[in-house]
């Protein structure tokens, strides 16, 4: 394995303060230094990406008086993709009195991260958390309510309390409203100068501090610099990487990955999440999968045909020949196991060629058992949207006939590496939300991901960036700067040489094998095997793309094709890194499944012995193989077990 | 199936644009609206022709990004439903498809079948929030909301910001966009404060630029994919009323 990378000093967080875990955070902010009023507003910040944790970030930030530009490749900061989470936002609030608290939300996370996860980051999480509901209620978000007018909640996977609160199944799209109408009260102040259908493709540094970056305005074509006293990248994760994910179209690994070779480290960049519960592929031309929502496993039963090539319609197969598989398997939990026991098991059964559908992958979600018991109103009072949703993109009716489910890439566990303070390896580089890697572990449990990116982009960076800030303002950096201008360079000479292969392939097309790729070699089980074989593969692909990519029309115009391009040319790059990752975690823990570390009975097997660490990659140059920096993760405050769901 | 389309094509906002026709085969019935477009475009790309820009993003229909009027109507035919949930299911073999962009003065084109809707931010940056700056805010729980309150709020709050409201309306209005966020804010107790502003301003704003006014044809409500209510709009008249008479 020597070959595929090199191993360098460990490295550690300086930022979270020692003692007690319950006071690190206020002993941090009070530690910090600060900016005051009048001296804010000569202050500059970036922000790139206006999800959850960037809306937030920026607004909040606009707030305090700092002068802020904002940056989205869609046509308004509304429709980042936090917008379509669904199940609801965790918090702390205890308003069930069912024995919840900040102790045990924070255990739960770091339990469901399955130890991988630094202890100081997830428990300030948790004490944030409660404050979030209070900023998105006082902001006019329509949280469900009791009779009584005060705030509904319910259970979520994995967890003893009921601390979920929610909108309806469109939580994300409620508070990234919130976020959004907070931001655009920026903009009209003054405060924040928004850039939409403007996408980041490259970092400035300069003496070794991020300082801007370069972007293209997606209309005109037009290459822009701006430059700032700090950078803040919420971009968001990775799962495209894999085409088919539940991410939006243009969900892209381009920012961290641009900060990523300026000197960011990239930390567990295999920690993926699949979710068990999304609409199979329909057939070769699939551009994205649907999710549907876990809370469907409540009510609704998984199986397959007893044997394989089984193909009798499922009303046609007796009871004595289905496999009701996690009943089998997993008699306490049945069928809400958690996400990635759910989403292996039914690979296995697929595996075993007893999948259901178009290409056998699919196994039943079937309502008919729970239809006889409630009836079916109460199942579509509970289910109903969902059911619609289902037949919209099927054409199958759920009342009538098993739902078809399958498992999907949804969430990326990995990202830059930060510190306490939310500040990546590179100094005045800060990264936020789904684009950091810093709270979920190996896996995140349902409705935190909500939680984690407005904890980041309300509370904790517009707090922790001020210690930062304090030392500016920086000198005024121009255009006519070399670094600026190399960077400048760098992006249209990547452009030119995208537009000038002209070859007989489109980016899709390679996207689409890409991504097969990842899914077969480092999606729900990774072997050595594979993964090498993934590793050879992506870089013969790789070589192929920028010999035999098409990419029709010129850079001075709206260019979707060539956006693609740009993109895919750095999942390339991100996907060796993932097989190089996936490959040296020898152990199974949370989303990364390897199959030789597995229990006798085929449960994932962690060795924390030696692999109680963050893998924090340093990227040495085209060429050369990847640095592997190794933090360690020390547990103070939980006890590490093997988690088990028999 | 096999298709005609007839697609808008207009190479910047310059440009004065037409129809172009397309014939495309090996049409799924289980592919979307757009993913029939991702293969039209692939074939014109290895073509070495230009492919057709529309706007799309997250194709499950919540982020408001996908437009196209399909022969006439904005999002199609299939009530509800945004174009990127739309399904080939609903269409012929051989039948011929029209597909144009919004039209609106202001929403202009900036590429076939991509519009620039910056004016709706315009209009929320107006006064479509309530100011509660972070940290600011009291214990969830010390403002109740009857559950009634709340439940009209969200259904006003389920607004995606498409923009089909504007594209079907015989006047361009954006009286069902701005009527929707006027709505939600003023039925909960948070948006009071600053309510009878909130609509003057969003209302000027709108009005600056340059949505029709509204004169309660209701085609607005038809293809809003999220079936947002033409009584928010009645809410927003009544609050505008209020707002001039009480000075």
């Amino acid at each position: 394995m020597n070959e595929l990378f090199t191993e360098g000093a460990p490295i550690r967080d300086e930022r979270a303060p020692d003692g007690p875990i319950e006071e690190r955070w206020d002993k941090r902010r009070f530690g910090g230094k600060l900016v005051n009023p009048a001296n804010r507003r000569k202050l500059s910040v970036i922000v790139v990406g206006t999800g959850l944790a960037g809306g937030s970030a920026a607004a909040t930030l606009g707030e305090l008086g700092y002068r802020v530009k904002s940056f989205c490749y869609q046509d308004s900061p509304r429709r980042a993709h936090s917008i379509a989470a669904q199940g609801g936002i965790n918090a702390a609030k205890n308003y069930r009195n069912d024995g919840d608290s900040i102790q045990r939300l924070f255990y739960d996370t770091v339990k469901g991260g399955d130890y991988r996860s630094r202890e100081s980051n997830v428990y300030r999480l948790a004490q944030v958390s409660a404050e979030i509901i209070d900023q998105c209620v006082a902001q006019g978000v329509p949280f469900a309510r009791e009779y009584g007018g005060l705030l509904d909640t319910r259970s979520f996977g994995g967890v003893q309390v009921s601390r979920t609160f929610y909108a309806r199944g469109q939580t994300g799209q409620q508070l990234l409203l919130g976020a959004y109408q907070a931001l655009e009260r920026q903009v009209a102040a003054g405060a924040v100068e928004m850039f939409t259908r403007h996408e980041m493709l490259e970092l400035i540094v300069i003496d070794g501090v991020a300082r801007g970056i370069v972007a293209r305005d997606m209309v005109t074509g037009e290459i822009e610099t701006h430059t700032a006293d700090a950078v803040v990248l919420a971009s968001g994760g990775y799962g495209n990487v894999f085409f088919l994910s539940t991410n939006a179209k243009g969900c892209n690994v381009t920012a961290t990955w641009r900060a990523h070779r300026k000197g960011a480290l990239f930390a567990n960049p295999c920690y993926t999440q699949i979710h068990p519960t999304c609409i199979p592929q329909s057939g070769e031309h699939q551009s994205k999968l649907t999710l549907m929502s876990e809370s469907l496993r409540n009510d609704g039963r998984v199986w397959v045909p007893l044997d394989g090539g089984d193909t009798r319609a499922p009303g046609d197969i007796p009871e004595d020949e289905r496999d009701y598989y996690l009943e089998r398997l997993y008699p306490s939990f049945g069928n809400l196991v958690p996400r990635d026991v759910a989403s292996r098991a039914a690979k296995n059964v697929c595996d075993e060629g007893r999948g259901v559908g178009p290409g056998g992958l699919g196994v039943y979600l079937d309502f008919a058992e729970a239809i006889t018991r409630l009836g079916r109103d109460a199942v579509a009072e509970k289910y109903g949207n969902l059911f619609e949703m289902y037949e919209r993109i099927t054409g199958e009716d759920p009342f009538t006939v098993p739902m078809r489910i399958y498992p999907a890439v949804h969430y990326t566990m990995g990202g830059l590496w930060v510190d306490y303070d939310l500040q990546s390896t590179i100094p005045g580089l800060f990264v936020i939300g789904e684009a950091n890697f810093s709270d979920h572990g190996a896996n995140r449990l349902g409705a935190s991901a909500l939680m984690q990116g407005l904890a980041d982009g309300y509370f904790v960076l517009p707090n922790t960036i001020s210690d930062y800030l304090a030392r500016g303002p920086l000198p005024k950096v121009g255009d006519d700067h070399e670094a600026v201008v190399a960077a400048r360079s760098a992006v249209t000479d990547r452009i030119e040489r995208l537009l000038s292969v002209d070859g007989d392939r489109t980016p899709d097309s390679f996207h689409r094998e890409l991504g097969a790729l990842m899914w077969e070699y480092c999606g729900m089980e990774r072997t050595d095997e594979g993964l090498r074989k993934a590793i050879d593969r992506i870089r013969e692909l790789r070589a192929e793309f920028w010999s035999g990519v098409k990419v029709p029309g010129e850079n001075e115009e709206l260019n979707q094709a060539l956006e693609k391009a740009g993109r895919i040319a750095d999942f390339f790059e991100l996907a060796e890194l993932m097989c190089v990752d996936a490959l040296h975690r020898t152990e199974s823990c949370g989303g990364h499944f390897r199959a030789e570390s597995q229990t006798p009975d085929g449960e994932a097997l962690r060795d924390d012995e030696h692999f109680a660490y963050v893998a924090a990659w340093e990227y040495p140059g085209a060429g050369e193989p990847p640095v592997l920096h190794k933090e360690n993760l020390e547990y103070e405050n939980v006890k590490m077990v093997q988690r088990s769901y028999k | 199936m096999k298709l005609t389309l007839k697609v808008w094509r207009q190479k910047d906002a310059a440009d004065k644009g037409r129809m172009v026709p397309y014939e495309l085969g090996d049409v799924s019935p289980d592919m979307s609206f757009l993913e029939m477009l991702d293969v039209l475009n692939e074939k014109l790309i290895l073509d070495g022709e230009d492919p057709v820009a529309f706007d799309h993003d997250c194709r499950e229909g919540i982020c408001g990004m996908c437009s196209l009027v399909i022969d006439g109507t904005p999002h199609g035919p299939q009530q509800a439903t945004t174009t990127c949930q739309l399904h080939m299911r609903h269409f012929e073999d051989g039948d011929v498809i029209t597909i144009e962009p919004w039209r609106a003065a202001a929403f202009p084109v900036i590429k076939d079948l991509v519009v620039d809707r910056s004016s709706f931010d315009r209009i929320i940056q107006a006064g479509g929030y309530v100011s509660a700056p972070t940290g600011s805010a009291p214990d969830a729980a010390a403002i109740p909301v009857p559950r009634a309150d709340a439940h009209d709020a969200f259904d006003a709050a389920t607004c995606i910001g498409c923009g089909a409201c504007v594209a079907a309306c015989p006047n361009a209005s954006a009286m069902l966009f701005t009527a929707a966020k006027v709505t939600h804010l003023g039925l909960l107790p948070q948006g009071q404060p600053e309510r009878y502003d909130r609509v003057t301003s969003m209302v000027a704003q709108m009005d600056a630029e340059g949505f029709g006014g509204c004169t309660n044809t209701g085609e607005c409500t038809a293809v809003c994919p999220k079936g947002i209510p033409l009584e928010t709009i009645s809410r927003l008249n009544a609050d505008l009323l209020r707002a001039a008479t009480r000075g």
